[in-house]
């Protein structure tokens, strides 16, 4: 499986690139899917004939007709219990929720029915779903459709959890999750689903995965590291623009997988930096910062030159007024000056 | 009046229809009347008032009811021995159910269940070694000791457990229902919950998408009256569940006949496979013990009451009772049946009893079936690190 690490330097690339937008990606992953497994099914609010709420399952009931894409009633416990009962008899039901917001009335069945049931049932029932959604902030939805769940799944054993940032993390990470036999909690980003990303023909091949599990370095560095997840990544990456003006070179990993979270790759960059900032736009407390630095101060304590910095979402329920929200959630300019405070550099 | 005008006009008035009993009777066919009438919803007809079985299904009934009281008495007994820890729910009083719902179903029908799944387990072809193993939390176990009393699974025999949260199990069935139509299987899913589980949000959404989507699935309420500590008339404004939603129809059954349980589980299978949506089954039924072995279950029932129910409606002195009245056994016989059964559990405690715990590196297998190189902690970070091949 060819493993898709693309570096998105502006180095000479082999190979043709073009231009698609993480909805698309999201789109041309679960239709690719559904063509080649006939088990593979999508269900959710909206998602056949409105076409998606986000337009993320556009043309897939045409496609696939009714059997295959279900339009549910508002009952997020009902369906999600419907997937996961259907998974234990083997079929891979792709579950959308509007946002992640609704699944905590279905979180239940997320965590005692799909999470736990392989081990419950000493190996005998495994549970092949995905679910996936928009998760996180938005723009002035409030408090009730602004929270990032990162964290909450995260720490749950029997869960995989996914949190794509690029056109091609979508593609290669949905792919692999509607593979692979465990559930999954994909978390996308409502933001993200029309921005444009470079993708590669290999990114573009039916074939193509990402492994879960596994971060990406998108920018190497030498002087702090910084881990983010989802829009943070992009956020991160301009932050690391604006350190390399004042001659601080930032190295970001975007972490693609919060579960497993790879450790293995923020603690070497930090071995080679001695700093980091860890930043996520989701609480602080228990967030998977706090995760990120309690692996990094056991691993790498030694070589850590300087405090850990997080950089999260403000520890208030998220405001509606424009001015208020913008303060709620991380910006370039705490990303830049939390990495300054780790190189001892801030004014 | 015209004899058909005459008929049409008796089947109207007479709420319980008989279907067409089965077409050919073999021989050695032995009916057995149905005495207490089924109570419809949204239905003209029910299911039939006779039930025609054999000399051979009679034995099987009345042993695997059998077995089942004497594994649930003899977990008692483990329980009270602190073999069994947690949490024990038993079943014994209720046996009429599964081996009722069984005798109309197969192994390629889907079952799930709750926490009361020590019979179920049994009816689904399970061992009662595999179930004491379980419970003792022995790798022996039917979880590989993993999932205790509550988690019990044979999917094999398409019995998807032993779920310990109240509800879930008509969502989950409703699921299961799914994949059989999806897959385009000639079978029916058998949802079942207690009459505590009734008033469940989730079963509503699970009822409302069973009926939309026309999915062959059985609702089996297990109604043995109380809620744990709450009888059924201090939790529910309706206290029955065959008629709670009104595009749904239901049959309300005597739980303690196992016949009625197998004709209406027959009316009810037929129902769904002919494409005419999901059903409700409601079994009037009694547990002797209280709701686990935490609960003595007579503070909020008299002993009367359970000894009533006891003497005029246990499942198992009534099919004993038919079997001695059609000369299928002799009381002697029953004695070896019981004494060789008894036997059979008691050998099986006795072996689970010695079977091993399950070794440490079960702590970490199976949290994922793809866990090629998972890497995961113990208690102790420094000290407990596992890595997965």
């Amino acid at each position: 499986m060819f493993p898709g690490i693309v570096r998105s330097s502006s180095r000479h690339l082999p190979c043709r690139r073009s231009l698609m937008t993480v909805r698309d990606a999201l789109n041309s992953a679960i239709d690719e899917e559904m063509a080649a497994d006939p088990k593979v099914f999508v269900m959710g609010e909206e998602v056949g004939e409105y076409q998606g709420a986000y337009k993320v399952t556009k043309g897939l009931l045409q496609k696939y007709g009714p059997d295959r894409v279900l339009d549910t009633p508002i009952t997020e416990a009902g369906f999600t219990g419907i997937g996961v009962g259907a998974a234990f008899q083997g079929l891979k039901p792709i579950v959308e929720f509007m946002t992640f917001n609704f699944a905590m009335q279905a979180i239940d069945h997320i965590i005692n029915s799909a999470a736990k049931t392989y081990y419950m049932s000493g190996g005998q029932i495994a549970v092949p779903i995905v679910f996936r959604g928009p998760n996180g902030a938005a723009a002035g939805v409030g408090a009730q459709h602004s929270q990032c769940f990162a964290a909450w799944y995260g720490s749950c054993p029997g869960l995989k959890v996914v949190t794509p940032y690029s056109a091609e993390d979508a593609r290669g990470l949905l792919k692999a999750a509607i593979r692979d036999p465990d559930p999954v909690v994909f978390l996308e980003n409502e933001l993200l689903y029309g921005e444009n990303f470079p993708v590669s023909s290999q990114v573009r091949d039916p074939n193509f995965t990402l492994p879960i599990g596994k971060a990406k370095v998108e920018r190497e560095g030498t002087d702090v590291t910084i881990t983010a997840f989802s829009k943070m990544v992009g956020f991160a990456l301009k932050a690391a623009d604006e350190l390399a003006k004042d001659g601080i070179k930032a190295e970001v990993i975007n972490l693609r997988s919060i579960r497993p979270l790879d450790r293995e790759t923020i603690n070497a960059s930090v071995r080679k930096t001695y700093r980091l900032v860890a930043v996520e736009e989701g609480w602080p407390q228990h967030g998977v910062c706090a995760e990120v630095c309690a692996s990094v101060q056991e691993e790498t304590f030694d070589y850590l030159d300087a405090p850990i910095e997080r950089i999260s979402g403000a520890d208030i329920p998220m405001p509606y007024a424009a001015n208020l929200e913008r303060l709620a959630l991380p910006q370039i300019e705490d990303i830049v000056r939390a990495a300054k405070r780790a190189c001892y550099r801030s004014k | 009046m015209t004899r058909s005008t005459v008929g049409s006009l008796a089947r109207r008035l007479f709420a319980s229809q008989p279907r067409q009993a089965a077409a050919a009777q073999a021989p050695d066919a032995i009916n057995v009347e149905i005495p207490v009438p089924f109570q419809l919803h949204l239905l003209q007809e029910g299911p039939a008032r006779e039930s025609v079985t054999s000399r051979e299904e009679l034995v099987k009934m009345y042993r695997d009811m059998f077995r089942i009281r004497r594994m649930e008495i003899t977990a008692d007994k483990l329980f009270k021995s602190q073999l069994v820890r947690g949490f024990c729910h038993l079943y014994d009083g209720q046996e009429a159910v599964t081996i009722g719902m069984e005798a109309a179903l197969t192994y390629e029908d889907t079952v799930i269940t709750a926490y009361r799944d020590h019979a179920t387990f049994l009816g689904r072809g399970g061992t009662v070694h595999e179930c004491f193993a379980e419970l003792m939390g022995r790798s022996t176990g039917c979880a590989r000791g993993k999932g205790g009393s509550m988690h019990l699974y044979k999917p094999s025999n398409n019995f998807y457990g032993g779920w310990g949260i109240v509800g879930t199990t008509g969502p989950l069935g409703a699921g299961l229902a799914f994949a059989n139509k999806y897959e385009k299987k000639n079978n029916v899913a058998m949802a079942i919950y207690g009459d505590g589980a009734g008033n469940q949000g989730q079963l509503f959404e699970a009822k409302n998408m069973a009926g939309l989507w026309d999915l062959p699935l059985i609702f089996l309420v297990e109604n043995n009256h109380y809620g744990m500590g709450t009888a059924e008339w201090r939790a529910s404004k309706k206290t029955t569940f065959y008629d709670r939603v009104s595009y749904i129809p239901g049959i309300k059954v005597d739980g303690m006949d196992a016949f009625a349980v197998k004709e209406a589980t027959r009316f009810a299978k037929e129902h769904c496979l002919s494409g005419k949506g999901p059903i409700v089954l409601e079994a009037d039924t009694y547990r002797y013990h209280g709701h686990s072995m935490s609960d003595p279950g007579s503070t909020y029932r008299t002993r009367n009451e359970i000894q009533g129910v006891r003497q005029e409606r246990d499942p198992i002195e009534r099919i004993k009772k038919l079997m001695i009245k059609e000369n299928v056994m002799r009381e002697e016989e029953f004695k070896a049946v019981d004494k060789e059964i008894k036997q059979e559990v008691d050998d099986a405690a006795a072996k689970a009893k010695d079977d091993p715990n399950p070794g440490e590196e079960e702590l970490f297998m199976n949290i994922y079936k793809n866990d090629s190189g998972l890497k995961t902690y113990g208690c102790d970070r420094n000290m407990v690190r596992v890595q997965l091949p």
